[in-house]
């Protein structure tokens, strides 16, 4: 039976009541996609005590904005928000569904694309329609190596992306969505999951995936002392800290902070390479960093090559004097 | 308690050439073995095995006969049993098909080895990199699912408790048993298979189940079963050659560099 | 190359030069640094069965002979010469137990070396003698059922890391070379210590020690075959030994090579990359044709050992007697000019290639962070060891005088 659905559903992904802005970026496409359809944009928040946070979202960018709360869905929990959604997604009939390419939407939009029969396409970059108003997916694979079109093509179900975060720009605060509330489906809170604990990251510490700025260390700090100039450095930028593979191997720093093919795909405007060589492995995760800055004693090395500023010389020289350099300009 | 690890057959190199005809990958030729990803996920059921007594691993893969060399590469390192679910029509499946193929496959390893309580993943493949189908497969089954785990601090034969990484932290979860997890590289590191394993594998039965064996029909698997086509694959455009910052001393270089950095509105 | 390996042989090469890169590459500069024993290598080893390579499967072996020794040397190598030097020293110390030893002998040492349980080394050399081994001072005095050890005895390689020693002493020192015995003295025996660690050019993740002897009590069922017997116990070790040396020379030069091919590959100087200059081009190819030779004599020369030596083993263990007896039954000939010749062409190749190597990579290869001439320093000492390229020389012209004088008895008496 064909499947006759209208509109965008950007899933937002909350934490303790607060949003997480990827959803002004998941909004930002979602709502390229409705105008292209006529039709509108519903933001989705699921979990508990997100009135404040609908409220916001309904004044950057979304048409409406449907609240799924229940004190049983404070915390993110699989199979239970993946069904309360799939009720919510069959009763109302959305025709596509945009998730964060996170943890949270990577686990979400494959369990909704089997209950509903969903077409599915990870990690999108960009989003277009083809002539029949299908989603065609832009993505990259292989390591970077490759940028794939892809079609979404589900007859009897809606069509669902995650969407990489930074790949498009955050919605901007501008007209009055309506706020509704959406009661979860009493049968879907039960599952197989029991949320135990929480713990955080530092505070102080920038989340590599949604920073807009990132400097990374590598082996060519040559001691774990290194990190303490690239974290001084991140600091004065206001940036993110990553590393390579090679110093995560090292035991300099931990694993959370690797970017790269087996550690975090990230897309900032400003990446940072401190004694980086560029790895392929590396350069899958951050080559489509908006600008690349690559310091390293080695001129020839790739990520020299590819960097919009190239800058060689020794790293315990140059980055105390670029932090110096910063804090002299901002004066 | 039964655990059935899932291993993908992928190019060893992921510099991969695009035939410029077809704009399809070209992966003929090349070396290939297991996904580097599913190597986590056959250590961390390995160590499960050696965790909780009486656990026996099979290991699952699908795709073509070339697929039983990653299948025993798995058997070298000590696991017990392998299928390769295997049928000319499951060729082109997207994850939705694939997630299908995976879920009957399991059950069937259910059916033949007396239940399934854990099924594991690596993160993602080096290839498609879509990290999708694990919970997909979970959603199938109608089991519960965890993506992304560094840990698993706690395992039985009914509930294993799992630590998530996530963008801003790590959550601890608790799973009924069965279920289906996806792991990190972070939680362990692989071991090498023995040379008497790597002999021994070479002579273990692998059992191959087509779409009949799994009672799938051609509509559901494959480019019919999929949503999902792949209309286009390109080249990256590679990034224009960038601007040599130069000086006589650290702090010229520093100063030129900066004044970069501020014309570009990121100080 | 293809050169028709078996199903088992090509496993080996593969589980061998898989753990060398995944598990040796990431630590082989530490350990140079360090010089320190590497013992988690040690113990990734003996999971992947690597030590019982060449032993026979009656004593924990995988079956094979000095074939499979060389093949999983030469991966090892390729890597860092200095890590597969702990594995090879074993085979110093199973080799003449397995050839010499008797049947009880080599149930009870044999399973642990094959298993990787214990790690055995061998020593002849002195402070006062080297290459002239028969000069040796260390003494056995004979004492009820046992032997009084005095000496020292030094540059044993694995030395105070191994479990099982095959050490050699005088019983006899007037009868000079003919009064040399050897014993299979354990660590732990009273009397038996170790002294100086040496501070070597290459091959510094092994341990070079001294070891020191002072009235050590050892029974004489640890009597390696015969009394006054040692030499040929030495002699015929060196003969299975050198092809080995061979293997780990070949196995470093191929690793300095690859090192140099990526980098020249890549490496750009007038915006071409150096390998593309014909100077660095001919030095690649003679580099590989200098391996490949050395290569091709090492597989020819030790499948003609195994030929012989292999037959044996299976007779003596059937028989319960030694292989030596075995050997000697079966018409077993002496391999001391091929396998010579085996040690001294690829040990020389390994010099030049690394050599060159370090050349090709201009500045950067000769700094201690890029691998290269690490490959050169490891290089050295197969030019030394087992016999300096000047004694297998000398070793070879004889047997060739040797040779020819006899062809031409047989000729005259024909």
């Amino acid at each position: 039976m064909a499947y006759e659905g209208k509109g965008v559903w950007c899933i937002a992904e909350s934490r303790g009541g607060k949003v997480s802005p990827v959803l002004f970026e998941l909004l930002t496409a979602g709502r390229k996609l409705a105008a292209a359809r006529g039709e509108t944009v519903t933001a989705v928040v699921i979990g508990h005590g997100l009135q404040d946070a609908a409220g916001e979202i309904a004044g950057r960018g979304a048409d409406q904005v449907l609240v799924v709360e229940d004190a049983s869905l404070k915390e993110f929990v699989d199979d239970v928000y993946a069904a309360v959604l799939a009720k919510l997604a069959e009763a109302r009939k959305p025709r596509t569904l945009l998730l964060p390419a996170t943890v949270y939407g990577r686990s979400l939009a494959p369990r909704l694309s089997v209950l509903l029969r969903a077409g599915l396409a990870a990690d999108a970059v960009g989003l277009e329609l083809d002539a029949e108003q299908r989603l065609l997916v832009t993505r990259s694979a292989y390591a970077g190596n490759v940028v794939a079109t892809v079609l979404l093509r589900s007859v009897d179900g809606p069509e669902i992306a995650t969407v990489r975060p930074l790949a498009f720009e955050r919605s901007a605060a501008g007209g009055a969505g309506t706020v509704a509330a959406a009661a979860p489906d009493a049968g879907a809170l039960a599952g197989k999951t029991a949320f135990v604990s929480f713990g955080a990251d530092r505070a102080d510490e920038i989340d590599l995936g949604a920073a807009e700025k990132i400097v990374s260390g590598g082996r060519g700090l040559g001691k774990p002392e290194g990190f303490e100039l690239v974290r001084k450095l991140a600091k004065t930028l206001g940036a993110a800290v990553g590393a390579s593979r090679a110093a995560v191997d090292s035991g300099w720093i931990p694993y959370k902070h690797q970017v790269g093919l087996t550690g975090r795909s990230v897309r900032p405007k400003l990446y940072v390479a401190c004694g980086i060589s560029g790895q392929i492995q590396h350069m899958a995760g951050m080559n489509a960093s908006g600008t690349i800055v690559a310091i390293n004693s080695d001129a020839e090395c790739p990520m020299m090559k590819v960097a919009t500023y190239a800058v060689q010389g020794d790293l315990y020289k140059l980055l105390p004097a670029i932090v110096a350099e910063i804090e002299k300009a901002r004066g | 308690m039964n655990i059935v690890v899932c291993v993908k057959r992928t190019p060893a190199s992921t510099s991969v050439a695009l035939d410029p005809q077809t704009g399809a990958v070209k992966t003929a030729g090349l070396p290939h073995g297991i996904n580097p990803f599913d190597e986590y996920a056959v250590e961390e059921a390995l160590r499960l095995k050696e965790r909780i007594p009486g656990t026996k691993v099979a290991v699952l893969s699908v795709g073509p006969a070339e697929n039983d060399e990653v299948i025993r590469a798995a058997l070298a390192l000590g696991c017990d049993t392998g299928v390769l679910l295997s049928d000319p029509a499951f060729a082109g499946s997207d994850v939705y098909a694939l997630s299908l193929i995976l879920a009957k496959g399991i059950q069937k390893v259910a059916e033949t080895r007396g239940g399934v309580g854990l099924v594991l993943f690596g993160r993602q493949s080096n290839d498609g990199e879509s990290g999708h189908t694990t919970a997909a497969v979970g959603a199938r089954l109608g089991w519960p699912s965890v993506i992304s785990v560094r840990k698993i601090p706690e395992a039985a034969d009914a509930a294993v408790t799992v630590e998530r990484l996530r963008e801003d932290g790590t959550d601890v979860l608790q799973l009924t048993l069965p279920a289906v997890l996806s792991v990190l590289k972070e939680i362990n590191e692989p071991r090498l298979p023995s040379l008497r394993g790597k002999m021994a594998a070479k002579k273990m039965p692998v059992e191959t189940w087509g779409a009949a064996a799994l009672g799938l029909s051609a509509d559901v698997v494959g480019k019919a079963g999929s949503r999902m086509d792949v209309v286009k694959m390109a080249p990256v455009p590679s990034r224009g050659a960038g601007v040599v910052i130069t000086g006589e001393t650290p702090e010229d270089k520093a100063q030129a560099l900066v004044a970069k950095l501020k014309e570009a509105k990121f100080i | 190359m293809d050169y028709g390996l078996t199903e088992l042989q090509r496993e080996m090469v593969a589980l061998s030069r898989e753990l060398a890169v995944k598990k040796i590459k990431p630590v082989r500069e530490k350990y140079d640094e360090s010089e320190e024993f590497p013992w988690d290598i040690v113990e990734e080893l003996r999971k992947a069965d690597l030590f019982g390579v060449y032993l026979p499967e009656e004593y924990g072996g995988m079956g094979g002979g000095l074939f499979e020794l060389g093949l999983i040397s030469e991966q090892l190598s390729r890597t860092c010469g200095g890590i597969a030097l702990c594995l090879m020293t074993s085979s110093l110390c199973s080799m003449p137990i397995l050839v010499f030893g008797s049947p009880e002998q080599r149930q009870r040492f044999l399973p642990d070396i094959a298993s990787g349980k214990k790690l055995g080394a061998f020593c002849i050399t002195e402070p006062g003698s080297g290459s002239d081994a028969s000069s040796l001072k260390a003494t056995a005095v004979a004492d009820g059922d046992h032997f009084i050890l005095n000496g020292v005895k030094n540059f044993c390689s694995s030395g105070k890391a191994s479990e099982t020693y095959v050490v050699f002493f005088s019983t006899n020192p007037k009868r000079g070379a003919r009064g040399i015995t050897a014993f299979i003295v354990e660590k732990g025996t009273p009397g038996f210590t170790f002294g100086k660690k040496e501070k070597k050019m290459g091959i510094r993740a092994n341990s070079t020690h001294e070891l020191v002897f002072s009235d050590c009590r050892v029974p004489k069922a640890n009597i390696l075959f015969k009394e006054g017997m040692g030499l040929l116990v030495a002699q015929n070790t060196f003969d299975f030994a050198r092809p080995g040396v061979g293997a780990q020379a070949i196995g470093i030069a191929q690793g300095a090579l690859d090192e140099t091919l990526a980098y020249t590959r890549v490496r750009k100087q007038f915006d071409v990359p150096v390998a593309s200059f014909q100077a660095i081009g001919h030095m690649l190819a003679e580099c590989a044709t200098q391996i490949e030779a050395a290569r091709a004599l090492f597989f020819t020369t030790v499948r003609a050992m195994d030929a012989e030596l292999l037959p044996a083993v299976k007779k003596a263990i059937a028989e319960n007697i030694t292989v030596y007896e075995a050997m000697k039954a079966l018409n077993c000939r002496r391999w001391s000019k091929e396998s010579a010749m085996v040690k001294v062409f690829s040990s020389d190749v390994a010099m030049k290639v690394t050599t060159d190597c370090v050349q090709m990579c201009g500045g950067i290869g000769y700094m201690r962070d890029f691998p290269v001439e690490k490959y050169m320093r490891d290089a050295k000492i197969t030019q030394i060891y087992e016999g300096t390229n000047q004694l297998q020389r000398e070793e070879i012209a004889r047997m060739l005088v040797k040779e020819a004088a006899s062809s031409e008895r047989e000729a005259a008496g024909s």
